[in-house]
């Protein structure tokens, strides 16, 4: 038997492989280096290596944008495994930002006594002698830079994995080390160690029904390759049955992820007990990964069948905004509430989603589905990672004071936190002049001229609920005195400051001048096959 | 050949695998309950390898073999750390976190 060896594209894969090298290196680093270097090297190591990802990122990026002589819009790489085109480069772009933000966040030190955020060890038990001798030692999990690396290469893959098989590794790679990562906590550790049971074994549950869709949708289409399921849906002469049910099965698998109603229920659980720079990381990047990917199974895979999932889409749209919205009203833990405001945000993302039409039904100047959903995740994952690394500032003795009443009086504390943290609840709210505006612009626009208006109309109106509990929080800090002694805004290390600094940024300038990067994502958002 | 017997078991395993995930509470038979329900999908890759007559199937289900003892690791892991945080392994007594 003649074996032919496979053809890997390398260079255009090195973003991958920078990161998948670096976290290796960091789990060598972790045995070979004293103890008492390992911190300093980890974060040296993961954030130097992320940013050269982001280099090499931006360089295949430069490779495969379209000129006049090639109009070709991406390539196939790895042997039909991956997809190179616009909407992956844009989502690794966006996902490696983030994972240098997050890197950041976690290396902060400062907040907590000189030490990380994360369990000094994670083996001993929460309240025990062995506990306390581990935090007197000062002892740090450095483990958290590797786990977070194979997370990030996890995110790489996902929005880019053009076969099914592959799309499932990614899912895994993407969310056994966040499951890890959302039970390290040093403070509030039964908290913690609860968010990382439950969305343990709910994603466990849901990726046992996204391989049994996988399975199903092999059977109907006899390959795994995005191009052969779509060229098999296109002939149609199979039975519908098990494309059905294996699309309705992966779609379980991808809206769990991406914390869609009736699949959210594990995000506010998840999102309050996990570490707070684990929930800033995993709010933004996940929801990127997980769009990028729903985004291109459905409309490259899936696209012919369109008119079988659109509807059941819209009763998800539609209910994960409600449930976000109207759920978060309620709400008196901050992480809490930006969760389930996460969760309607997912739903507006999906608005957008479901502006997919045929490619002759686009009219010049429109906006392309696709395009508005790069859009709104990149100013949402931005806006999102500021406000999650605020809340880690606000603390009181026992670590970091999340009762939204607790924050009473926070304006006068700390009129800079706070009125930053107002300005990100007004992006999220999508006030005029920020990014969250034109997201949601965008999203609106392109679901309405697909014709989409009654989603559109239940969006608006959830926006208008959803505005009232942000406007909530800013009338606490603002106009509420502080009951007895308030909580207080520890002076944060450079590291999250910047992250901070370029939330704000982000979220400003995407707000009064989107043009160019919408032009950007608009010259590049079309997925090739 | 006919799949159609093995398509009906790997459903029927399935349904278990799930009805269990959401019946039982003990974590450690929750878990026991996915790695039913992963299996249930590997014989349903392998049923479907042979009768489209290409491989595809059955080199998945080995990935999916080999990401389900990925799975074991990570969450034998967590659920060992709240067993001794909490001597138990119910699922139910995990209910700080709600509302």
């Amino acid at each position: 038997m003649k074996f032919e060896a496979p053809h890997i594209e390398y260079d255009l894969l090195l973003p991958i492989l920078i990161i998948l090298a670096v976290a290796v290196l960091g789990v060598m680093v972790e045995a070979a280096v004293p103890r008492a270097q390992r911190y300093l090297v980890q974060v040296v190591l993961a954030a130097g290596g992320v940013v050269a990802a982001l280099i090499a990122a931006i360089r295949v990026f430069g490779t495969i944008n379209p000129t006049s002589d090639n109009p070709k819009l991406g390539r196939i790489v790895a042997e039909g495994a991956l997809a190179l085109d616009g909407p992956t480069l844009y989502s690794w772009i966006v996902i490696l930002v983030l994972a240098l933000l997050g890197v950041l966040l976690f290396a902060e030190r400062q907040l907590d006594g000189g030490v990380t955020a994360f369990a000094g060890q994670a083996s001993a038990l929460p309240g025990t002698e062995a506990e306390r001798q581990a935090s007197a030692k000062g002892l740090e999990h450095t483990e958290v830079f590797p786990l977070l690396m194979f997370a990030v290469s996890g995110m790489l893959m996902f929005p880019a994995a053009t076969d099914l098989l592959t799309l499932f590794v990614a899912l895994e790679v993407l969310s056994l080390p966040l499951y890890l990562l959302c039970g390290l906590a040093r403070r509030r550790r039964l908290l913690s160690q609860e968010a990382a049971l439950k969305y343990f074994m709910l994603g466990a549950f849901s990726s046992g029904f996204f391989v049994y869709g996988i399975a199903l949708v092999y059977g109907y289409a006899g390959s795994m390759s995005y191009d052969k399921i779509a060229f098999a849906i296109a002939s149609g002469s199979k039975s519908d049955g098990l494309l059905l049910a294996g699309m309705g099965m992966l779609a379980v698998g991808l809206l769990f992820k991406v914390g869609a109603a009736p699949f959210h229920a594990w995000t506010p659980d998840v999102y309050q007990g996990a570490p707070t720079p684990v929930t800033a990381f995993m709010a933004a990047a996940t929801k990127v990964a997980a769009f990028g990917a729903l985004l291109r199974l459905f409309y490259v895979a899936f696209g012919g069948a369109r008119w079988d999932w659109q509807p059941i889409f819209w009763a998800i749209a539609i209910l994960t905004m409600v449930v976000g919205s109207v759920l978060a009203l309620s709400q008196t833990d901050v992480k809490r509430l930006l969760a389930y405001s996460s969760i309607a945000h997912a739903g507006f993302l999906l608005t957008g989603f479901l502006g997919a039409r045929d490619l002759a039904e686009i009219k010049a100047g429109d906006i392309d589905p696709v395009q508005a959903v790069l859009f709104y995740l990149t100013t949402y994952a931005l806006t999102t990672m500021a406000a999650f690394a605020i809340v880690s500032l606000v603390r009181d003795g026992a670590g970091e004071a999340t009762q939204i009443s607790r924050w009473a009086g926070l304006g006068k504390e700390s009129p800079l936190v706070a009125g930053s943290f107002a300005f990100l609840l007004l992006g999220m709210a999508g006030i005029p002049l920020t990014s969250g505006f034109t997201g949601k612009w965008a999203v609106f626009a392109a679901a309405l001229s697909a014709g989409a208006w009654p989603i559109v109309i239940v969006a608006v109106l959830m926006s208008a609920v959803a505005a009232y509990f942000y406007v909530r929080i800013i009338v606490v800090m603002f106009f509420t005195d502080p009951i007895g002694e308030g909580p207080r805004v520890t002076v944060p290390s450079l590291l999250t400051s910047s992250v901070i600094g370029i939330g704000v940024a982000g979220t400003l300038v995407l707000g009064i001048v989107p043009g160019p990067l919408l032009d950007l994502i608009g010259r590049t958002a079309q997925f090739i096959r | 050949m006919s799949t159609e017997p093995f398509v009906i078991l790997s459903a029927i395993l399935f349904t278990i695998g799930c009805i269990g995930v959401l019946t039982r509470r003990n974590a450690l038979v929750v878990f026991m309950c996915v790695e039913l329900m992963l299996n249930a999908s590997n014989l349903l890759l392998i049923t479907f390898s042979r009768a489209n007559g290409n491989l595809e199937g059955q080199i998945a289900a080995f990935f999916v073999m080999v990401v389900a003892a990925a799975e074991v690791v990570v969450g034998l892991a967590i659920i060992m750390t709240i067993f001794r945080t909490r001597r138990s392994a119910s699922v139910d007594d995990a209910s700080l976190l709600k509302y």
